[in-house]
């Protein structure tokens, strides 16, 4: 790891001006910040800790959504009776992602903040990686990609976003609350990560000194819903392929329905098509099948990772169906 | 803060009974070993409670709470397995809370109260889940057996306060729960056991939480 130096800050004007200076980061628990330090691939000069910032609540909003404050950790967002009687799909998202360990010190604002875990990112032995390098290829794009995306991505980046959280967040239609030196800003989850484009080495529309505090939820009505996550073990792995799916059921006739895909691209991918099929409609696994096939039209997969476009169809599928009671 | 400066020299014993403070001999106090050690730059004063004791030290901030244990505290329980958070040997209790030890830097936790394996033993009578691990046989080259124990710690305080986890049926459902097999494999699947261990661990687990 490289020699850096340290300040813990306690209010948040300390935060954003310490975060705002060049070769500042942000660290939160650090669980991905210092294993990527320790691998070489990030190089911070100074570290501000975040982590004892007064933004750790969990509280109701006036209008029934629900604020979440950046410094929770993932254990006490998932554990919340709030989140796991009203949202939660956020709660299973949460319990489905890394160890009890990890989500034990892991931030919301900091999962969100996660990098990819592509191999050719990670190992610097690998000269190409045009999001650790700007300009130097995609090792993934001829190697073995078979974690990668299949949706969104470029020939300059096929990596997929980690996250298990912002893919239920991505269904429930959640809004990011940011400050920074220019003032406070929200950011609707769908607009927080990017696609990688050109440009693969910026993973999120955030500002250098722009500091996470919240995440808000509007007032759930989607009171079925289901996180599955499909992977090589059955814990404490990425996931292959993650579904969210949540409903607003009339009797048998979805009124609305929301579902979101983990492990298929750079950003958590809503499946919009596959939503509007399904609205207005009463659930029958036929419906289901198109739903899904149009949630994964136009997937370009690569030589190791086919078989995720069958898997997200199959998924989603199920994970529809076990939210709407059919399974 | 002659208190201190005693308990320096106790903890230099202890270390260096093992051997385990870089570049201090054997009279060198921990608190001048790891000014010596930690000479590179932002070196910063720190004071760490472990179990019980404050440590006063002065680290760089790269040094990570596990490294602060085992070569600046001669704590070497706790261990390093692959130093990236992949396999739970390194776990610590924090606050009450289990975490990764490796992943977390050391001057991050100033103030905190850190319980590593040394500290659950009382009176020189085991804890619950250490007397429960040899009676159910639940180690066999024993590495990774101090991670196990000490997330079996946090697991029982989570599952006590009603925690729910991966393999809860149906996580609106507030009340605590019974600790099946398959709870405390999912609730412990953050700590990896080479040897493969893992029936007796779950056995243990469970005699410790009253569940078997």
């Amino acid at each position: 790891m490289n020699s850096f130096s340290y300040v813990r800050v306690s209010d948040v004007e300390s935060a954003l001006r310490e975060g705002g200076a060049a070769g500042s980061r942000f660290l939160g628990a650090g669980t991905n910040l210092l294993d990527l330090m320790k691998g070489g691939i990030e190089r911070p000069q100074r570290l501000v800790d975040v982590t004892r910032l007064p933004l750790t609540a969990i509280e109701q909003l006036p209008d029934g959504g629900l604020r979440i404050g950046a410094m929770a950790t993932n254990s006490d967002a998932a554990n919340h009776p709030l989140v796991r009687t009203r949202y939660p799909l956020l709660s299973q998202a949460l319990l489905a992602g890394a160890s009890p360990q990890l989500r034990n010190m892991a931030t919301v604002g900091g999962n969100l903040l996660q990098r990819t875990r592509c191999y050719y990112f990670y190992d610097s032995a690998f000269a190409q990686c045009n999001k650790r390098n700007p300009g130097s290829g995609c090792a993934a794009l001829e190697g073995y990609n078979r974690i990668h995306a299949i949706l969104g991505a470029s020939d300059q980046c096929i990596a997929v976003h980690p996250s298990d959280m912002a893919v239920a967040l991505a269904a429930l239609d959640a809004v990011v609350r940011v400050r920074g030196p220019k003032g406070e800003r929200a950011i609707p989850l769908g607009e927080f990560h990017r696609l990688p484009g050109d440009t693969p080495q910026r993973d999120t529309n955030l500002e250098h000194g722009e500091l996470i505090t919240a995440v808000e939820l509007p007032a759930s009505r989607f009171t079925k819903s289901t996180y599955l996550k499909i992977r090589d073990r059955a814990s404490y792995a990425f996931a292959l392929v993650s579904v969210a799916a949540a409903l607003d059921m009339q009797g048998s006739t979805v009124r609305a329905a929301r579902i979101a895909l983990g492990g298929v691209a750079h950003k958590p991918w809503r499946a919009m098509q596959a939503e509007a099929l399904l609205a207005g409609s009463a659930l029958d696994t036929g419906l289901l099948r198109k739903a899904a096939a149009a949630a994964v039209e136009g997937a370009k997969p690569y030589r190791d990772n086919a078989f995720k476009v069958e898997l997200a169809r199959r998924a989603i599928v199920r994970a529809v169906q076990t939210a709407g009671g059919m399974a | 803060m002659d208190i201190s400066k005693r308990r320096f020299m106790q903890s230099a014993a202890a270390a260096a009974a093992f051997g385990a403070v870089p570049h201090a001999s054997a009279q060198t106090p921990v608190r001048e070993a790891a000014q010596a050690a930690a000479g590179g730059e932002h070196v910063q004063p720190l004071t760490l409670n472990v179990n019980g004791r404050p440590y006063v030290l002065a680290l760089e901030p790269r040094v990570t709470l596990l490294d602060a244990l085992r070569e600046y505290l001669g704590l070497t329980g706790t261990k390093k397995g692959c130093d990236r958070g992949q396999c739970g040997a390194c776990t610590v209790l924090v606050n009450g809370r289990r975490i990764n030890s490796c992943l977390s830097l050391a001057v991050a936790h100033a103030g905190d109260e850190i319980v590593t394996i040394e500290g659950l033993a009382r009176a020189g009578k085991l804890h619950a889940v250490q007397a429960a691990f040899v009676e159910q046989d639940a180690f066999q080259c024993g590495y990774c057996t101090p991670g196990q124990i000490c997330s079996a710690v946090g697991l029982l305080a989570e599952a006590a306060a009603g925690a729910a986890s991966g393999a809860s049926a149906d996580v609106r459902d507030l009340r605590p729960l019974a600790l099946s097999d398959a709870e405390v494999r999912e609730r412990m699947s953050g700590n990896i056991c080479r040897c493969g261990a893992y029936p007796n661990i779950v056995a243990a687990v469970k005699k410790a939480g009253g569940a078997a």
